[in-house]
């Protein structure tokens, strides 16, 4: 199977009047089709450089993304990136929303136009859609983030620590909405995280990052005995601790 | 899917509305009654300051002819009425204040958004923002007669210059102050930068513009009296130099308290307008 996402020998290198910042050097992974993919480290390490390298919002300094093989040159409509926060825009309904990427794709057209509405639908927000965004939970607009990502219809879903934002509990059940439209909606997702656990919980495979310059440390393959996996079902299985404790180790964190 | 809680807190709201509490009847009956009680002292107060103003005039004890005192500024509003020049006055003076109000915030924000759509340009223009920015703009008043003529033309730039880069700093300020991540979300979706514009600086940035508004309510009424005590042969500003010169401080008075009412009523006016949008936003 050819990999959707190829990260390829990536360095980034940040200039400023105090000199530069190596925030990633020599970075090599790939991201099946279908795949979810994590990634953990430190803070600092260039999480979000790597993301905005692969959406093709930056420029790597060396090396090369490849997108089902073509190389990244721009802003691509196979990618969808969601952002910590919902940036949920407070002047626009939720369907105003929710519409924003098509409108600005200038893609909006009946069927495009019904997508939305099925998909808030779908996903339980259907009868928030006139409603501004203050009017709801900091879970519901986190969906409806993601429904504005998934009606332009992108193969690959960039999550940049997408719940931190999120108190606990929420956090779980928003992991397992999110994981549940992920997986129905049948896309590869790649999602960076500060939160070991989500990361294992989310993930067919971890990639662990070392502190700056960021390179990949290690990559752990995760095989949890479950049926039915969902992110809270996940954390339940044996193999869980054994992740967590090996990653752990592999962070290194000294306090 | 899981949270609704949104929708239970509505209906729960609205169990309250139906049958309201007595304890929740009293606070508002409270709420009222103070709301009341302030309202009563404000025109207590009025009056009682017309009435001293006018008894202290009638007794000698100030001199009506230094200080006027309400029963003849109501004269004066009724000879100028008569005369038929109080609302030419009274016109001229707001048409040149909302003229330059309009101008100052329109052209302001144009700048601001050309500084924005090119840092360069807004890294060469900065020294001469600062400069005019410091200098007082009533100092340029003789240049724009000269310049322009002594006219309403005059009077309508001199408003602007007072109200113009006040509009562009404090605009692009708003800009500048936005979220970038959300303008990183437009991006993401391949947005170019007029539609990162478009998306969502000036929607963003709509409590700026109404604060701008404010702003430049209170500077064209500056520009436009100065102007019109440096030129002009008609409107309030006019009327309160001219009664000044003449001494008659009846005229001076009247034009001053007109003056406070037009300008009342035009900040009510941006505020209404606040209202309105407000309600069709959240
Ligand atoms: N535009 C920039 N210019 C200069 N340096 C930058 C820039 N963006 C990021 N950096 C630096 O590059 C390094 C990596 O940043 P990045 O935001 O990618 O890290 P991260 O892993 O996402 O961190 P966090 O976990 O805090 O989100 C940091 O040291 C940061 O200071
Ligand atoms: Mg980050």
């Amino acid at each position: 199977m050819k990999p959707v996402v190829e990260v390829h020998n990536v360095g980034m290198k940040y200039q400023s009047l105090n000199g530069e910042i190596t925030a990633l050097d020599n970075i090599n992974f790939s991201v099946n089709d279908g795949e979810f993919v994590s990634i953990v480290g430190p803070s600092g390490c260039g999480k979000s450089t790597l993301l905005s390298i692969i959406s093709g919002l930056i420029f790597s300094t060396s090396g090369t993304v490849f997108l089902s093989g073509e190389k990244v040159m721009g802003t691509s409509p196979k990618i969808g990136y969601m952002l910590q926060k919902d940036h949920l825009f407070n002047w626009r309904t939720i369907y105003q929303n929710v519409m924003l990427g098509l409108e600005i794709r200038k893609n909006v057209t009946p069927s495009t136009k019904e997508h939305a509405i099925k998909l808030l639908r779908t996903y339980g927000l259907y009868e928030f859609k006139d409603k501004y965004p203050n009017q709801l939970s900091g879970g519901m607009r986190q969906r409806v983030a993601l429904i504005r990502t998934l009606v332009t219809d992108p193969q690959i879903l960039l999550l940049d620590e997408a719940f931190s934002a999120l108190d606990y509990q929420t956090r779980l059940v928003v992991n397992d909405d999110i994981y549940d439209i992920i997986k129905k909606e049948n896309k590869t997702a790649l999602l960076v995280t500060h939160d070991i656990s989500e990361s294992i919980s989310m993930a067919d495979r971890v990639v662990l990052l070392s502190k700056r310059p960021g390179t990949v440390k290690n990559i752990y393959e995760i095989n949890l005995n479950c049926d039915n996996r969902t992110p809270l079902s996940s954390r339940e299985t044996p193999e869980f601790r054994h992740y967590f404790q090996e990653i752990w180790k592999g962070l290194d964190v000294h306090v | 899917m899981s949270m609704f809680n949104m929708k239970k807190d509505s209906v729960s709201y609205r169990a309250q509305l139906s049958g309201i509490s007595p304890e929740h009847k009293d606070y508002l009956h409270r709420v009222r009654m103070e709301k009341i009680f302030v309202r009563v002292i404000q025109l207590l107060i009025f009056c009682t300051a017309l009435l001293l103003w006018e008894i202290c005039a009638n007794a000698k004890i100030v001199d009506p002819f230094i200080t006027s005192q309400p029963s003849r500024v109501l004269k004066t509003v009724i000879r100028l009425y008569v005369d038929g020049v109080l609302f030419q006055h009274i016109g001229i003076t707001c048409l040149e204040a909302i003229v330059g109000f309009v101008l100052g915030t329109v052209l302001g924000t144009l700048i601001a958004i050309m500084l924005w759509w090119s840092e360069f340009l807004c890294k060469v223009l900065e020294p001469y923002l600062v400069v005019l920015n410091s200098l007082p703009k009533i100092a340029l008043g003789p240049v724009f007669i000269v310049w322009i003529g002594a006219g309403p033309a005059a009077i309508i730039v001199m408003t602007l210059a007072i109200s113009l880069i006040v509009t562009v700093l404090e605009v692009l300020n708003g800009f500048l102050t936005i979220d970038q991540e959300k303008i990183k979300l437009v991006q993401t979706f391949g947005g170019t930068k007029f539609q990162v514009l478009t998306k969502v600086l000036l929607p963003a940035s709509y409590p700026t513009f109404i604060n701008a508004l404010k702003i430049n309510v209170g500077l064209s009424w500056v520009g436009v009296i100065v102007g019109e005590f440096l030129v002009s042969k008609a409107g309030l500003g006019y009327l309160i130099v001219y009664g000044g010169q003449v001494f008659k401080l009846d005229l001076v008075m009247t034009s001053v308290i007109i003056l406070g009412v037009a300008a009342t009523v035009m900040y009510q006016g941006v505020v209404y307008l606040e209202k309105m949008l407000v309600k069709n936003k959240t």
